[in-house]
Formats: structure tokens, C-alpha cells, sequence
């Protein structure tokens, strides 16, 4: 993101002479700009002009040769007394008599690197002579900084971090998309100006006529096949400048603002073309002239078609690429010379024996590059600052600037003659009402304020019947195409500030839905069992699934998969909660947990085979019906499921005596809990093959039929792949499944009876095989059936026996029954009636004897 | 016992000296069990009252009168003081009962273990009670999204850098995303209700970001829109001064600036005034917000002229963080039962 060094900023916008990075930040937040972090001073504390009074070479024992010195810094610098600071260096690259930068004590360089007096070489340093890299002015260390060889005059004592531009604190801002413009001095400029009323001078705009163009190098637009209709270029502005002394460094002044800025400097002729991007906002690119050759010609890529770029990438192009090329041989684009406001290719590059230059400034369409540099993933300065909209009336002003640095600094001597292909349409205009930014923000804007803020931007307002104005966005301003756009200018320069707080009064509404509450309570109704709610990630591998012992070909194994994943292990979306909620109870028992029980609800994703792929619609009209079913019908299934893994004790052991281990029925009693919590009864059946639970304890759970879950004790390679303690237990809903089973009307009430109750047990054997839930079943059935009609009040079993005395291979299942008319006492006949009723129904079933 | 030692039942000095005997020893009874000895002796049937009572048979018809009288009060007397007694002696021993009963109360209670909710979850439906009680509901939509309703909805242009902004989990699905904001569940609720509408959309959203202290993959946020007749930014000013009021009490206030946001024109950024702010009270960044683009109302087939919006949005994650002192993101997503179970139910 841009950074602004403040003096950078001040040739384009009156700023006040002790503004500050954190003053500046401020006064840009205001109209939309943020700051994304001040960049301190390069060097802070005393930087000075040293002058050299005396050198004396000193060799020592290591065979290096270094050089004790007195170095002049002035009488506020100087040692007490006014004696010269005495300073060893290891440069040898200067002499008495030359000007130098000294780091005094308390100077911080780059690094951060302190300085301070220190005994070396048999001496006290203090101080040190600074090289270019130390103070992160360039690469350059072989030797010390002679100012003179800078062209830098100065007295010694003189403060060298205002000479070198290494105090000055630099602001970065993030630019939000629609702001391209502000990838400039010239665009921050004058949002600053419209922040403050500071007064902003324009340099996007011409000082002086510019010359009628014409007759320069032979350029050609001729764009096959536009996107969306719209050309890949619509202005190219070139011109020649010959005998440039293209190598040369560029001046002191102009690599500092370029570093300042993040940019490394490279030569004059790549600098002043960064220069001026930084500046005005305008890529630019600089050609050898000699290795071009007329005309150029701005085309699509043929499929296939290949070109190294400046970084020495070989790219493999796509038709819709835009390219600039040019036509040796006489042969028309066929030679490619860059990636059109992307990169340039290695071909045309400024070389060291380059004299002469083309100078590029051109504009291209947004979508086209930013489909190039997506493509290619060069998101590169010039390609930021096209896909966000350049101006395309910027070009001649910065052909003219660059040309006029390399004349100025190299030597250069334009040709008269300047290329300007200009397609541009002419400035789309719309009607805005006077009165649409006051109806939207709330705030009473006169008619006359919100043509002056639209006036201030840049726009030409020109009166319209009734209440409304023509706009016309300037040429920097992409961004503004409807009127919204300039609702929100309004509201930005009067400032949001003035948005008063008023609350709407909404119709009234229905509350939770009836699937949110029911969500509510099954979650407060786990907690409050012991339960503790986690969340997970919802990401998945291969490994996680194995882990759960899943076969090949279930079901489970078909996820989604992501295309960039933030792990390769992990491609996939979760098709059940256990395999991630399993993995948090590895960590638990990881971090010293002995006793885990945790619970988690969330989506799951299911897709189905075959499933289509989304269509792609545009925004901004509404889709058909069709083609909304259509999306709906691409996005896979995801349903909300439950699930919990319990482990170690249930029920904590403590000064009371001994706890309770989880076993299957605790996570059996949860699942029910929550069928409860919804109104659904759950009918349960063993199931001996379904990981990742124990094939002789687990518990298919189905409501009217349909499946909706399983619960019981895991597997126990299942335990042992994630650590926990032996006989770890879980469960897993569908909670979607559960809620379009619950009753979706009231619950009726039932009278409560105020007739005694009557107990009766009952014990019945059967064989062992009969699983204890069809026994209820016939239990109740068979009393419902009896001569007094259906008058159980509760069923409770309170013994299983399974010995001698039952028989082997039986069991003793005891059922206490509680029985109670609405309308009478049962009598002792009717209560004898209902144990042989149940007697008879368990006998018809599995030959069940009553217990002797 | 002989009859010249028994008493008579004319003697009333000599009742009067044995109901008196009686009495003392009735009184001298220090428990129960001396109480029922002494019951026995005095009061019993070989007591001298209870021979003497016994004897008005044998006296003559004008005597028994007088005989009666005397014993019959002499009874009396002692049937009182005894029943007097006894009830004295039967609070004594309840009052000894409860003291010996006394057990230590400090002992610790928590036989059970307890269980906790996820703050995030507890946040998330407090925050959705706050707008339920404004008259708003709850709406929700898949995580796993089409790319229609994550962007294109939005005004998220194909080729527009905002779409490049966030950082998407893409599906192998062609058109699939995981949605990067819970906006698309707006675009969802306007095309399926009908207007006005004011919902808020609490949710699991996915950029792909790696975990550190302030950024997770996976994470929450919650999404308001308002879409009726006449709505401005001053109601989504309102709007959102109610809510941070709401969430982090009287003092708290929001302030807007400029941003940009594909879906929405005006957009701005929101600020909360946060007091606990680390080096002093300060505005934090709290979420984004503005008035629902005119395309998006389009979109869903809604007229601009007609109808407008506004819409907010902001992370759960970073509210819980600041409403509860929370440093770093690790605690919020690993699942560590200790990190839930300080929160317990409710928060």
C-alpha cells in the first residue's frame, strides 16, 4: 500500500511545516484513507557533518589496517574543550579535508543499531563515520560517505539526517479498491486538501499547453477481441528521447523519495519513470529505442504464445492477455515486448549500453489487467494501479515530466515529435436529484453544499430540470458511475460525523424461529447434563477418516474438497462432527484432561454424487427462478448435526466415595436427551457395524423409521487412535432429522388423575438374546391391552438377573409399573388383569415366563 | 403391700402428701426413660393414688362422692404435670437429635460434573436476543455457498479487486465457495421474504488466513440488514449505537468512517469507543457497514426508488475478545474444555 513521505506529499498540497506522520494519518482517515502503520525516521538521534582533521593509519596485529581519526562536528558536537571527536574507522576510502556523516553516541541506525563510545583498536570511538548501507541509504559498503563526492556541501556540526532526508517519519495508507487514484502523491494530495482546505495544486494537469501530437514513433491499438465490450487499451501516448545517460544514478533527492516510498533505486531511467508513477499515479515504461522497432502494436495473445518477462519468467499466454509488441523484420507484432500495464518483457529492457528511449505512458482497461496479473500472479506496481482505474488523461502530462527529468538529469534531448493514440470516450455524464444524499444519510444537505462538494472532487455539474444536476466525474474518478456514488462523497466530505443516531423502529417480529429455539435448548440442555461445548474446524484428510476406522466405500468418506486448502493434509470439509470433535478430545486428554465430555453442534457437508456445478450469474439482476434452483440445487446438503465423546468418569469421585466411568449408556442417554428436548422419541436398536463405534455396543437411533443417528462406546482401535482413556463413548445426531420429526403443533395436555395409584411388578424371564427394549415394548403393549384399558402410568426397570435360578442362557428382566385410572380406583382385579395381560403379550413374543 | 400402709381414698392429707411425691418425682426426671420409672411408681397401677382410686368401691355410698372428688382431682393434677413433663423431655431430646446431627456444611458439593457453552455460541444468541427484542429476526444460510450469492449478490464483479480482497476458500465444485461474510445469507433472506425486512444473521465464515493471535480460518460473524422505505444512515447510526450499548453497556459509542464495500454505497468503517484499550481509551475497529448498494437490491429483485438499506456486519470473535479480555485466538478454537467451562451457561 502507498507510503507518503511527507515532503513528497507538500510539493502537491500546502501542509503545515510541523505536521506529523500520526497529524497526517488523522486528517486522511476523515475522507476514507486508513493508516496502516507509520514508518519511523530511518536514523534518529545525532546524525552530524563530520569535516576530517587528521587520519592516522594504524596497523594491527590481525594484519587489518585501521584509521584512528579526528573529526571536526562542531562546537555543540566537539569533545569539552572544543578538541575534535576522536574516531576509529576501517575505511580507507577518504582523507583529511573530506566532509563526512558521523553517528554520534545516542544515534540509532538502521537495524536498529545504537551507537555509543566504545574502546577499540587500543581507543575510544566516538562515534562512527557512516558507509551508505548503515544508514540504509543503499548497498554500498566497501567504502564511507564523502558528501562532496554527493555533491553535498555543509558545515561540520550540521544536522545529516535532514541532508540525507533519513528523519522524516513516513505514513503508509490502505487505499480501499475504489480509490485507485490514491496510488498517487497527487491523489493523497488532494484528498488531504478536501480533508483540511489545505490548497492543492494539481500537477495531473498541464503547466503549460502541451504541444499538438503527432508524427512520433509508429504506434497501433488493435484489440481483436475486447472484454465486455471494452478495448484493452484506449490511449498510448509514446515519445523519443535520445542521448540519455540512461545508467546513471539518479539524483540524491529522487532515490531518497523512491525509498521512502519502498522502491529500490536502479538507474536514472527506470527511477525517474518509478518517480513519476509514485507521483502523478501513471505506469510508465521506458524502452531501448534501439531494440524496437516501429510500429508497435497493442494486440491480444495468440493462444500458445510465450514471453519472458522482466523478472526472467518464460509465461505461457492466454488469448484474452493483452501485449504490447513491436514489428522487426517488417514483420507487423511479432515480437512481444511486455504484458500491457502488467510487466514488461526482458527483451526491450533499458540495457548498459542504452542511449536512447521510448517513453510509454498508455492507458488499459482494468478488467484486462487485472485478469492478466491474476493470471500470471504479477501483482505488480503498475497492474495495482490500472485494475483500479488510471486516469486516462494523465498520460501526455507524465510523458512530458519523464521527459523533462531525463533531459534535466541525463542529459537527454527529446524529439519533438510525441505519439498519442487517444481512443478515449468521451466522460460519461448521469443525473443525480439534489435531494437523493440527504433521503439516504439523514443529514439536511442544501442543494448548494452538495454541489460544492461534488464541484471540490472535480466533477462538472451542470443544472438539470427539477431539482437535479448533470455530473460529470473527472477523469481520475472511474469509481463514480451512479448517483449513490456521489451520495457517499457528500457524506464523506461534510463528514459521517454529522450522521445524527436514529434508531428505526422495526414491524413486529416473530422471535426465534421454532429450529432456533429447539438449537437452544438442546445445547443448555447438554451443558447443564456435563456436557461442555467446543468448537472445531471443520477442515478434514484422509488420515482423520482412517482414524475412524471408515470403511472404503462409506459414505462418509465423499467430502468436499477445496481447491487451496491451508493444509494439504487437510483438503476436505467434515461429512460427520465426530472426526473433528474426537480430535479436540485427543488434545483435552493431550493436555492432562482425565475426564472429557464435550459436545459440539455444527454443518456438516454431505454432497451428492453427480451434483451440478453453480451456474454463474451476473450481480446485479435478479435471477429466474430457474436459475436460483439451479444454484440451490449445486450447493451440496448441509445439515446440522450433534455430537459428543465422553471419556474417563461421568461422575467424579470425591470425598463421597468412588465415581461412575462413561459407559455406552451415557452417550444412548444423550442422545435422548436431546430427542426429548425437541418432543421425538427415540427407538433404539443395536447395530454391529457402523464405525466408529463397537460393533456390540453401539446404538442405531431412528425416529418413525428413519435414521438419525448413532450412539454407544467407540471402537477400540478408535480409542487407541486418538489416546483417550479405554472405553470412551459417543454420539452423533442429525439434528436437522430430529427437528423435522418434532410435532409441529402445541402439545396437547393431558388431565393429571387424582385417583390412587397401584403398583405392580412384574418379572419376566426370557432369553438372554431378547434385547431389553422389545421386552419394554411388550410390556407396555401387552398392559395397554388389558381388561381397564390403557391405564400405565410408568414403566421402570429395576432388575436384570441373569443366573442360576433364571435358567442358563435367560435373563430376569423385573419391571415395576405404576398404574392409575382417570375416572376410578383400578380394583384388585383390574390390577391382576394387567400383570397377565403383560405376562400373556411377553410369552406370544419370546415365550417370556413369569418369574417364580 | 398391706392394707394398713395403704392409703385411703378419704385420707385428703394423705393423697394431697403422695400426689405431691408424685409430682416431685415426676419434676426430678432428668429423661425419658427416669420419666417413664417414675410414671410407673406414681402413676401407674400400683401406685398409691391408683390403689386408692381402686379402693372407692369398698366405701360406703356417701363416701364415694367425696372419695371420687379427692382422687379425681388428685388424677387430674397428674395427668398434667406428667403430659408436662414428657413434653418437656421429648423438645430436650429433639434439640439433642439435631445437634448431634450436625454434619460440616463446607464440605465440597460438586458431585456432579459441570458442563459449559461455548462463549462464542453464548455470545452469538445473546447478541441474536438483542435484535429479536428490536423487532428483527433470525436468519441463516449454508456455509458451504455458491459463488452467485458470496459475490455476485454482493456486487462483487468477477474481475473487481474487492473480490480478490478477501481471501476465498474455493470448492472444487465450480461455483462454490466457502462464503467469506455471512452477507450472502442477506441476498438469500431478501429474495425469499417479503419486504420489509430486519434480520440479523449470526454465522461460521472461512478466509484463509492461518491461525495466530488475532486471525483464525474459521471464524464468526454477525450480519445485519434493514431494507424498507425511507431507512438512512442515521438509522444505521442508531442502529448500531443501540447494539454496542447493548453488548458492552450505557458508555459504549460507535463512530463511521469512510470505506469501501462492494454491497454497500455509502460504505463505512466502525468504530467503538473502548475505554479498556490497551495505553489508554481509544476508537478500536469494530466492523463495516452501509447502505445496501442499489445492485443489490436489484439483485434481488427489490426497486432502489422505492425501497433502501442499510447493512452491518462484524465479527463475534473479535467481540467476544474485547467484551471478556480475551489476548489471543489459540483459546477461542482448539476446543480446551478449560477455556468453555469458565464461562459456564450464560454470558
Amino acid at each position: 500500500m502507498p507510503r507518503i513521505p511527507l515532503t513528497w506529499l507538500a510539493e502537491h498540497v500546502e501542509t503545515p511545516a510541523d505536521l506529523t506522520a500520526e497529524r497526517l494519518a488523522a486528517d486522511l482517515v476523515r475522507v476514507g484513507l486508513e493508516e496502516e502503520a507509520i514508518l519511523p525516521a530511518a536514523v534518529s538521534g545525532p546524525l552530524v557533518v563530520g569535516l576530517v582533521v587528521e587520519r592516522t593509519p594504524e596497523e594491527q596485529k590481525n594484519g587489518k589496517t585501521i584509521n584512528w581519526c579526528r573529526v571536526e562536528v562542531g562546537p555543540e558536537h566537539n569533545e569539552p574543550g572544543g578538541a575534535p571527536r576522536g574516531i576509529v574507522c576501517g575505511a580507507h576510502n577518504f582523507d583529511v579535508g573530506d566532509s563526512v556523516v558521523v553517528a554520534l553516541p545516542g544515534a540509532v541506525l538502521p537495524g536498529p543499531f545504537p551507537i555509543a563510545s566504545r574502546k577499540t583498536y587500543g581507543h575510544v570511538s566516538d562515534g562512527m563515520i557512516c558507509s551508505q548501507r548503515e544508514l540504509g541509504l543503499g548497498e554500498d559498503h566497501a567504502g564511507i560517505i564523502v558528501l562532496s563526492r554527493l555533491g553535498i556541501e555543509a558545515a561540520p556540526g550540521a544536522d545529516a539526517r535532514e541532508l540525507l532526508g533519513l528523519g522524516e517519519e513516513v505514513l503508509e495508507i490502505n487505499v480501499t479498491p475504489d480509490r485507485g487514484y490514491c496510488f498517487s502523491m497527487r491523489g493523497v494530495a488532494r484528498e488531504y486538501s478536501l480533508s483540511t482546505g489545505a490548497r492543492f495544486t494539481d500537477h495531473g494537469l498541464p503547466t503549460s499547453p502541451l504541444p499538438t501530437a503527432g508524427g512520433g514513433f509508429a504506434v497501433e491499438i488493435d484489440d481483436s477481441a475486447p472484454i465486455n465490450g471494452v478495448p484493452g487499451a484506449d490511449r498510448f501516448v509514446a515519445q523519443v528521447v535520445r542521448g540519455v545517460r540512461a545508467n546513471d544514478a539518479s539524483p540524491r533527492w529522487m532515490q531518497q523519495r523512491l525509498q521512502q516510498a519502498g522502491m529500490r533505486p536502479i538507474s536514472l531511467a527506470v527511477d525517474v519513470t518509478n518517480y513519476v508513477m509514485l507521483d502523478l499515479g501513471q505506469p510508465l515504461h521506458a524502452y531501448d529505442l534501439a531494440k524496437v522497432a516501429a510500429p508497435i502494436v497493442v494486440r491480444r495473445a495468440v493462444a500458445g504464445e510465450k514471453i519472458r518477462t522482466l523478472d526472467d519468467v518464460v509465461r505461457v499466454l492466454d488469448p484474452e492477455d493483452l501485449l504490447i509488441t513491436d514489428s522487426p523484420a517488417g514483420e507487423r507484432a511479432s515480437r512481444l515486448l511486455g504484458l500491457a500495464g502488467v510487466m514488461g518483457g526482458g527483451d526491450s529492457e533499458v540495457g548498459p549500453d542504452t542511449t536512447d528511449l521510448l517513453i510509454e505512458a498508455a492507458h488499459f482497461d482494468p478488467i484486462t489487467v487485472a485478469r492478466t496479473a491474476r493470471r500470471h500472479k504479477l501483482p505488480s506496481e503498475a497492474a495495482k494501479r490500472f485494475e483500479r482505474g488510471a486516469d486516462p488523461q494523465l498520460p501526455r502530462v507524465a510523458v512530458a515530466r519523464v521527459v523533462a527529468l531525463l533531459a534535466e538529469y541525463g542529459g537527454g534531448v527529446a524529439d519533438a515529435e510525441v505519439t498519442d493514440v487517444d481512443d478515449v470516450a468521451p466522460a460519461p455524464s448521469f443525473v443525480l436529484p439534489l435531494d437523493l444524499p440527504a433521503r439516504l444519510v439523514g443529514v439536511e444537505y442544501t442543494a448548494d453544499q452538495v454541489r460544492a462538494v461534488l464541484t471540490s472532487i472535480g466533477c462538472l455539474v451542470e443544472p438539470e430540470s427539477d431539482g437535479a444536476v448533470r455530473v460529470t466525474p473527472p477523469s481520475w474518478r472511474p469509481d463514480l458511475l451512479v448517483p449513490v456514488d456521489l451520495v457517499e462523497e457528500v457524506a464523506r466530505l461534510h463528514g459521517y460525523e454529522q450522521i445524527p443516531s436514529i434508531l428505526p423502529a422495526a414491524p413486529g417480529g416473530r422471535g426465534l424461529t421454532e429450529k432456533q429455539r429447539s438449537r437452544r435448548s438442546v445445547a443448555r440442555a447438554l451443558a447443564e447434563s456435563g456436557l461442555v461445548e467446543v468448537l472445531t474446524y471443520p477442515f478434514i484428510g484422509t488420515d482423520q477418516l482412517d482414524a475412524l476406522g471408515l470403511p472404503a466405500d462409506d459414505a462418509r468418506r465423499r467430502a468436499v474438497r477445496l481447491v487451496n486448502p491451508l493444509s494439504d493434509e487437510q483438503p476436505f470439509m467434515r461429512t460427520n462432527l465426530l472426526v473433528t470433535l474426537l480430535d479436540a478430545a485427543r488434545r483435552n486428554v493431550g493436555r492432562g484432561a482425565t475426564d472429557v465430555a464435550i459436545f459440539e453442534i455444527g454443518l456438516v457437508t454431505r454432497p451428492v454424487v453427480g451434483a451440478p456445478a453453480a451456474p454463474r450469474l451476473p450481480g446485479g439482476v435478479r435471477p429466474s427462478d430457474a436459475e436460483l434452483a439451479a444454484i440451490d440445487a449445486a450447493v451440496p446438503p448441509q445439515p446440522r448435526r450433534v455430537a459428543g465423546v465422553l471419556a474417563g468418569a461421568r461422575e467424579p469421585s470425591g470425598w463421597w466415595g468412588a465415581g461412575r466411568r462413561v459407559d455406552h449408556l451415557d452417550a444412548i442417554a444423550s442422545a435422548r436427551l436431546v430427542a426429548e428436548v425437541l418432543g421425538v422419541e427415540l427407538t433404539v436398536t443395536a447395530d454391529t457395524d457402523h464405525m466408529p463405534w463397537h460393533p456390540g455396543r453401539c446404538a442405531r437411533l431412528t425416529v418413525d423409521g428413519v435414521l438419525v443417528g448413532h450412539a454407544g462406546e467407540l471402537h477400540p482401535n478408535v480409542v487407541a487412535a486418538h489416546g483417550l482413556p479405554a472405553r470412551a463413548v459417543a454420539f452423533e445426531v442429525d439434528l436437522d432429522a430430529l427437528l423435522a420429526a418434532a410435532p409441529a403443533e402445541p402439545y396437547q395436555a393431558r388431565a393429571v388423575s387424582t385417583f390412587p395409584v397401584a403398583k405392580e411388578d412384574i418379572a419376566l424371564v426370557v432369553s438372554a438374546q431378547v434385547p431389553a427394549a422389545e421386552v419394554l415394548d411388550a410390556v407396555r403393549v401387552g398392559a395397554a391391552a388389558s381388561p381397564a384399558g390403557d391405564v400405565v402410568e410408568e414403566i421402570r426397570l429395576f432388575d436384570v438377573y441373569e443366573g442360576e435360578q433364571v435358567g442358563t442362557g435367560n435373563t430376569s428382566l423385573a419391571f415395576a409399573l405404576r398404574l392409575r385410572a382417570d375416572d376410578r380406583t383400578l380394583t384388585a382385579e383390574e390390577t391382576a388383569g394387567v400383570r397377565e395381560a403383560v405376562v400373556a403379550e411377553a410369552n406370544r413374543r419370546f415365550g417370556a415366563t413369569l418369574r417364580a | 403391700m398391706s392394707d394398713d400402709t395403704a392409703l385411703s381414698p378419704l385420707d385428703a392429707s394423705g393423697i394431697d402428701s403422695a400426689v405431691e411425691a408424685a409430682l416431685k418425682a415426676l419434676d426430678a426426671a432428668s429423661d425419658l426413660d427416669a420419666l417413664k420409672t417414675a410414671r410407673l411408681e406414681h402413676v401407674g397401677e400400683r401406685s398409691p393414688i391408683a390403689l386408692a382410686n381402686r379402693a372407692i368401691g369398698g366405701l360406703e355410698p356417701a363416701d364415694k362422692a367425696t372419695a371420687g372428688k379427692l382422687l379425681g382431682q388428685a388424677k387430674a393434677r397428674l395427668g398434667r404435670a406428667l403430659a408436662d413433663r414428657q413434653a418437656e423431655l421429648e423438645a430436650e431430646r429433639d434439640a439433642r437429635v439435631l445437634v448431634e446431627e450436625t454434619v460440616d456444611v463446607t464440605l465440597p458439593s460438586d458431585r456432579r460434573s459441570r458442563g459449559a457453552r461455548h462463549p462464542l455460541e453464548a455470545l452469538s444468541e445473546r447478541i441474536a436476543d438483542i435484535f429479536v427484542a428490536m423487532g428483527w429476526e433470525i436468519a441463516e444460510g449454508p456455509e458451504v455457498e455458491s459463488e452467485w450469492f458470496n459475490f455476485d449478490a454482493l456486487n462483487f464483479g468477477v474481475d473487481h479487486p474487492a473480490r480478490q480482497m478477501q481471501d476465498t476458500f474455493f470448492v472444487d465444485t465450480p461455483g462454490l465457495v466457502l462464503r467469506t461474510h455471512t452477507s450472502p445469507v442477506q441476498a438469500r433472506t431478501l429474495l425469499e421474504r417479503d419486504l420489509p425486512v430486519y434480520i440479523a444473521c449470526p454465522g461460521k465464515v472461512f478466509r484463509t488466513d492461518e491461525l495466530d493471535a488475532t486471525h483464525t480460518p474459521v471464524f464468526h460473524q454477525v450480519e445485519g440488514l434493514a431494507v424498507d422505505k425511507g431507512l438512512t444512515m442515521a438509522n444505521l447510526k442508531g442502529t448500531l449505537d443501540h447494539f454496542a450499548q447493548a453488548i458492552f453497556g450505557p458508555e459504549a459509542r460507535t463512530r463511521l468512517r469512510p470505506s469501501f464495500f462492494p454491497f454497500t454505497e455509502p460504505s463505512a468503517e466502525m468504530d467503538l469507543w473502548f475505554p479498556q484499550k490497551k495505553g489508554g481509551a481509544g476508537w478500536i475497529e469494530w466492523g463495516g457497514c452501509g447502505m445496501v448498494n442499489p445492485n443489490v437490491l436489484r439483485a434481488c429483485g427489490i426497486d432502489p426508488d422505492v425501497y433502501s438499506g442499510f447493512a452491518f456486519g462484524m465479527g463475534i470473535e473479535r467481540t467476544l475478545m474485547l467484551r471478556h479480555g480475551i489476548a489471543d485466538m489459540h483459546d477461542m478454537v482448539e476446543g480446551d474444555i478449560r477455556f468453555s467451562a469458565q464461562f459456564g451457561t450464560e454470558i
